[in-house]
């Protein structure tokens, strides 16, 4: 197990949304974090900028395409949108970008609620193992892992960031 | 030429009946009765539909976890809010449903409900969501359809209607929180309600304080205190310090025999009226599951009134009927 510092990753996730919204790139934009890593991290990163309004929650268990698998997750906790999304420009946020599946159905999902203007993706970490064509925008670190190991945040506070070895499948 | 109308023969209920609603992993299939869910599914189910109550807020008021499936609402026995609760909750769940009023096609033509069955599954529908005036129509169905196929009771003779009973206790649970403190006063006749019985096992599963009945010896089932009630048969007496108040509408059309001497006798008794209200306690909350015979159980003062959540009940009702449809048909596929 390995522990890395999830401090320096968050601070270079909020240099990098913060060049984006003063050059006018990301202009007055809305933060909306995926459960439940990503609304840690999300939490975090909508303190340090100051943003105005609330920061929005994801739910994505209504989405999600392994429901014929494996039926509907327990504890779904309720995405809350407390604004409209509307025309605006959305970061959506997220711990782990890994086969991109969850972030296909968080957009599917925020879709649901209007028509954004946009939509940035930013991840605490990145890793291979995409199986759809999505790319994050801003990326606290990316990580070279096999299939075999996987990166745990633990939250919400402190929060703390490890790679492990993933229990060896029955 | 004459109409033959074939009664569908429904056998007795099974011993434990409850046992069918799970499959072999111990996931919930079929929704047939309350019992035998115990508090951790009856939890779970309030818990889901909590979730999707935020999607009735939405501009798109839909989810696609149901997208593909069919599901079949098998009504022989009329009903217009509950058909269309459970139609409107199958649709935000992006479900296709198809409506069959039985009782006006195929079984006045002679045809089996086994028949009508096979029939409909050949259709390749999901799930069956059926109202029967035979107690054990729908244990009947789901021990006789496909493997794939669930199936949801919605009302079953006397016998019970658990998604009912699930909306009632999730509409308690939002207004009043836990149940362990709570009084509850089921009121009217118990004798014919499939739903008074759904709602003390539902309530007593919950570990409700107390749940009593209040009502004439007449309408009232051999018993009944063996299901977990306190007996009044006094309105006065039986509505004190209540938190809660279940008004049960009378089924005038199941009535046999000298059961009630006459209605305005009934209300003048058991009627709630803001005067008998006002014997709860202050903050009581007053539910019927509907449909309401106005100035027969309730006074329209009350059903209208500011302690009454009869409205609420019916928007909960979907939640608690698209929780109980994902539960159901999630997970199937290898």
């Amino acid at each position: 197990m390995q522990n890395l510092d999830v401090e320096a990753l968050l601070h270079r996730m909020e240099q990098d949304l913060g060049k984006r919204i003063e050059s006018g790139a990301l202009h007055d934009p809305l933060m909306v974090g995926i459960h439940t890593g990503g609304v840690w991290v999300a939490e975090r990163l909508h303190a340090a900028l100051g943003l105005a309004e609330p920061l929005g929650k994801l739910s994505i268990a209504f989405y999600r395409d392994d429901f014929t698998h494996i039926g509907l997750h327990p504890q779904v906790s309720p995405s809350s949108l407390p604004f409209d999304i509307e025309g605006r420009n959305v970061i959506l946020v997220d711990d782990v970008l890994y086969t991109g599946r969850t972030i296909r159905a968080a957009m599917n999902e925020l879709f649901d609620f209007g028509r954004p203007a946009s939509v940035v993706l930013a991840v605490l970490c990145d890793r291979p193992g995409r199986e759809l064509p999505i790319q994050a925008d801003v990326v606290g670190d990316t990580f070279m892992l096999d299939h075999h190991e996987q990166i745990v945040l633990r939250g919400p506070s402190p929060l703390a960031l490890t790679i492990e070895q993933r229990a060896s499948e029955e | 030429m004459a109409v033959v109308f074939v009664r569908p023969k429904i056998p007795k209920l099974a011993r434990d009946p409850w046992a069918l609603q799970f499959d072999s992993e111990g996931r919930l299939k079929h929704l047939l009765t309350i019992e035998g869910l115990g508090p951790e599914w009856v939890t779970r189910i309030l818990d889901t539909a909590e979730s999707f109550l935020s999607v009735t807020g939405r501009e798109v008021k839909k989810v696609p976890l149901l997208r593909g499936r069919t599901v079949v609402n098998l009504f022989f026995e009329s009903s217009t809010r509950t058909r269309t609760t459970f139609e409107l909750a199958a649709k935000r769940l992006s479900a296709d449903v198809l409506n069959l009023n039985i009782s006006t096609s195929a079984a006045t033509k002679g045809e089996s409900l086994l028949d009508t069955l096979r029939n409909i599954e050949a259709m390749q529908a999901d799930m069956f969501v059926v109202r029967h005036a035979a107690s054990g129509a729908a244990h009947f169905i789901a021990r006789h359809v496909e493997p794939h196929v669930s199936v949801l009771n919605a009302g079953d003779g006397r016998h019970a209607h658990p998604t009912q009973a699930l909306l009632d206790v999730f509409t308690i649970r939002k207004i009043k929180g836990d149940f362990t403190p709570l009084r509850v006063a089921i009121v009217g006749d118990v004798l014919h309600s499939r739903v008074a019985r759904s709602q003390i096992h539902a309530l007593n599963t919950l570990n409700t304080g107390e749940v009593r009945v209040i009502a004439p010896r007449t309408l009232l089932p051999a018993q009944v205190e063996k299901l977990g009630v306190r007996v009044f048969h006094d309105m006065r007496e039986g509505l004190r310090d209540v938190d809660v108040i279940i008004m049960l509408r009378l089924q005038r059309e199941r009535m046999e025999g000298a059961l009630l001497p006459t209605e305005d006798e009934f209300f003048r008794l058991y009627g709630l009226t803001p005067e008998k209200l006002a014997w709860a306690k202050p903050d009581a909350i007053v539910m019927h599951p509907g449909p309401a015979n106005r100035g027969v159980e309730i006074d329209s003062e009350v059903a209208d009134g500011p302690q009454s959540v009869i409205l609420q009940q019916v928007s909960n009702g979907i939640a608690v009927r698209m929780a109980v449809m994902s539960l159901c048909m999630g997970g199937r596929e290898e």
